[in-house]
């Protein structure tokens, strides 16, 4: 049953495993056990970002390419339902209206970058990602009558999720927002489990071997283009189902938070920190990072304030360069931390237990 | 060069996007100030976008953080230049050349030097491993753009043209930035230094045999590392010239410039393909003529216009104009 939920993918080590499921239960007890709002959005966040770094793994950790236009289908998502939302009033039906739009929207541009790029070389996928993400952002921004510009676009949810909403469970008083953070906690366990169970499929396994040796999958027969073409629309429509739950939760979207570049860079951190090419690594990855970040300004504030003496090390902890800090961090995860938490976790009692040396890989 | 076999399809491409163009703008003088100022932003992006195409063609490294070079390049000319008011505010053109040839100088030197820290300290670790490279680039790009928010400041800051390089020449009807035909005369400099370099000394020779064939040229006893160096320090340094240059055309410098521009270069070298200098020199034309006639037309397309531009390149020649044969 357990191994058929986690498409017999077991976290393969005890700490990862206890990790796990201490995240996930804090996720479902959160709105008992931690008091206060912004402990509901941290906790929101993280599950909105466990799926779109889940998804952004399946391309990079899996399939090896690196995508900068996965904010561009995170965005699609939320703006999916924002507009949908706003044009059809709030309802259900403008949810689904929108996510369907949404996703039909990401499969055909996921397909063009990857039909335009991938047929060359992996590398001109980066660039092209790139340039068309860029295009796409001043694209939202400068159609301000259906995305509302800069200022985006706040909307209502159907009643049940919104906060006015009131009921009463167990003689204790909540609102719509509890209905709303368990829908996305359902979406976003669901969505991990499939993502789970793609990069465990045989399909998932081509997609492994073209990430070790492009040549010899293609040699056996795979078409990697293919491969590779349809491995970055998956990974599109997972990003565009994450973007809708975050206009779900929000019912707000503006460029700033789905479309940015700052988004991009926090889910290649919580890729690389969380370890890549494991699902589960998304999750702890950004489960730590989410909260990390909550705080991390406030200690850059604090470091700020006790470094006022020096002009040059205020400015170098000014919380406005907290950039600097997740570049940094970033930068020395690639070289010392490349395979991240989970590989660490996964590597170390098999290391210890049986004093092997670690594998040699094979060299192309 | 035995004119058979020149390849000249691609060359063809920039005068007939040109004259294409015209019917739709109907001026004949409208269109001698777009192409100019297309010509002219064309330059400094090859100027920028060359030492990219070098560096990936020597040693197949596809450096993400290049747009630092070009930031910073462009920030150091404001401290220059804000620090030489009697030059720039002068109205000759020859005193403000000693204004501006300094400025490029000194960035152009900090540039290079931040790139071969760059090499060392990002790069080289992580020589022949395509997604490290691409991820920590990226990193060294924003830490390179955030310390530059420290240093300068996150804000706009302007980079006023000295006086003699303002206003414009007319020809007949047409208005011609002054600036303009001397970005387009550095940018021919700049592309005719590096062509004979290229083409007509042994230094040129070494780093086209790399290109071809990196393993060869090492087991002939050249070390190919210390050649990569110097052309990722040079191609540094050429960002570095080409940021001032984009700077004084834009007249004013944000520290995201440099990310900006990077989305330009690469949709340049994507269609030059990746490692040719005369490809990055037609695609950055051709980018910069299609910015400035887009501009004018439909204002609001423009950066869909390069990159359609550039998917319908790769429809045609899928390596890019120019492609390496590797």
């Amino acid at each position: 049953m357990l191994s058929r939920i986690l498409s017999n993918d077991f976290p393969r080590s005890r700490v990862l495993a206890v990790l796990l499921v201490a995240l996930v239960l804090a996720l479902a007890l959160t709105p008992f056990v931690f008091p206060g709002v912004k402990a509901l959005n941290v906790a929101a966040k993280v599950m909105i970002f466990v799926v779109l770094v889940a998804s952004f793994d399946l391309l990079l950790g899996y399939t090896g390419i690196v995508s900068f236009a996965h904010t561009m289908f995170f965005g699609i998502g939320a703006y999916g339902v924002a507009i949908a939302s706003t044009r059809m009033g709030p309802g259900w039906t403008s949810i689904l209206v929108g996510t369907v739009v949404a996703l039909a929207l990401s499969f055909v541009l996921a397909l063009l970058v990857g039909l335009f790029s991938l047929r060359v070389r992996a590398i001109f996928f980066s660039m092209i990602t790139l340039a068309v993400a860029a295009a796409f952002q001043t694209l939202a921004s400068q159609l301000s009558d259906l995305t509302g510009g800069e200022d985006g676009l706040t909307f209502k949810m159907p009643e049940i999720l919104s906060p006015s909403f009131e009921f009463e469970l167990m003689g204790h008083a909540f609102d719509g927002r509890l209905v709303s953070f368990y829908l996305l906690f359902v979406l976003s366990l669901v969505l991990v489990l499939a993502i789970l169970r793609i990069v465990n499929s045989p399909f998932g396994r081509v997609l492994q071997a073209i990430r070790e040796n492009e040549f010899r999958a293609e040699a056996i027969g795979y078409r990697v283009v293919v491969f590779r073409t349809m491995s970055s629309i998956l990974s599109a429509l997972f990003a565009t189902l994450a973007g809708a739950m975050l206009a779900i939760w929000l019912r707000y979207n503006g460029p700033d938070t789905s479309l940015s570049f700052e988004v991009m860079l926090d889910v290649l951190l919580i890729v690389v920190i969380g370890g890549m090419g494991t699902i589960y690594g998304a999750a702890i990855g950004s489960g730590i990072f989410v909260v990390a970040q909550s705080y991390l300004q406030d200690l850059l504030r604090h470091g700020s304030d006790a470094a006022s003496g020096q002009p040059w090390l205020a400015a170098l902890l000014s919380p406005d360069r907290w950039l600097l800090w997740l570049g940094v961090l970033f930068v020395l995860s690639v070289y010392y931390f490349p395979t991240g938490i989970v590989g660490r976790l996964r590597a170390a009692p098999t290391a210890a237990a049986l004093r092997q040396p670690p594998e040699e890989k094979e060299t192309p | 060069m035995n004119f058979k076999d020149l390849d000249w399809k691609p060359l063809a491409l920039v005068p007939v996007l040109a004259l294409l163009v015209l019917p739709f703008i109907g001026s004949a003088s409208t269109w001698l100030t777009l192409t100019i100022a297309g010509l002219a932003m064309g330059m400094i992006i090859f100027v920028i976008a060359s030492g990219l195409t070098l560096v990936f063609g020597l040693m197949d490294v596809l450096n993400f953080g290049h747009g630092v070079f070009i930031a910073l390049g462009a920030f150091v000319a404001t401290s220059v230049l804000g620090s030489m008011g009697d030059y720039t505010s002068s109205q000759s053109l020859w005193q403000n050349m000693l204004a501006v040839l300094p400025a490029m100088l000194i960035a152009m030197l900090v540039a290079g030097g931040l790139g071969l820290a760059f090499e060392r300290f990002i790069v080289r670790p992580v020589y022949g491993n395509h997604l490290k490279q691409i991820l920590i680039t990226m990193g060294g790009m924003i830490i390179g753009e955030e310390l530059i928010k420290v240093i300068w400041g996150p804000l706009q800051i302007p980079l006023p043209l000295p006086e003699g390089m303002r206003g414009s020449l007319f020809l007949g009807d047409a208005a011609i930035e002054k600036y303009r035909l001397i970005a387009v005369g550095f940018g021919t400099l700049v592309f005719s230094v590096l062509l004979w370099v290229l083409t007509r000394t042994k230094l040129g020779l070494l780093i086209r045999a790399g290109v071809q064939d990196r393993e060869m040229v090492e087991s002939l006893g050249y070390r190919i590392k210390l050649l990569f160096i110097g052309v990722f320090v040079v191609g540094s340094a050429l960002a570095g010239l080409g940021g001032v240059m984009w700077g004084l055309y834009q007249q004013n410098v944000i520290p995201q410039m440099g990310a900006q521009v990077n989305v330009l270069i690469f949709i340049v070298l994507i269609i030059g393909g990746l490692g040719s200098t005369t490809g990055a020199l037609i695609g950055a034309l051709l980018v910069g003529l299609m910015a400035n006639y887009t501009g004018f037309l439909v204002p609001k397309a423009a950066l869909f216009s390069n990159i359609a531009l550039m998917m319908a390149i790769l429809l045609w020649r899928p390596q890019g104009v120019y492609a390496l044969g590797k």
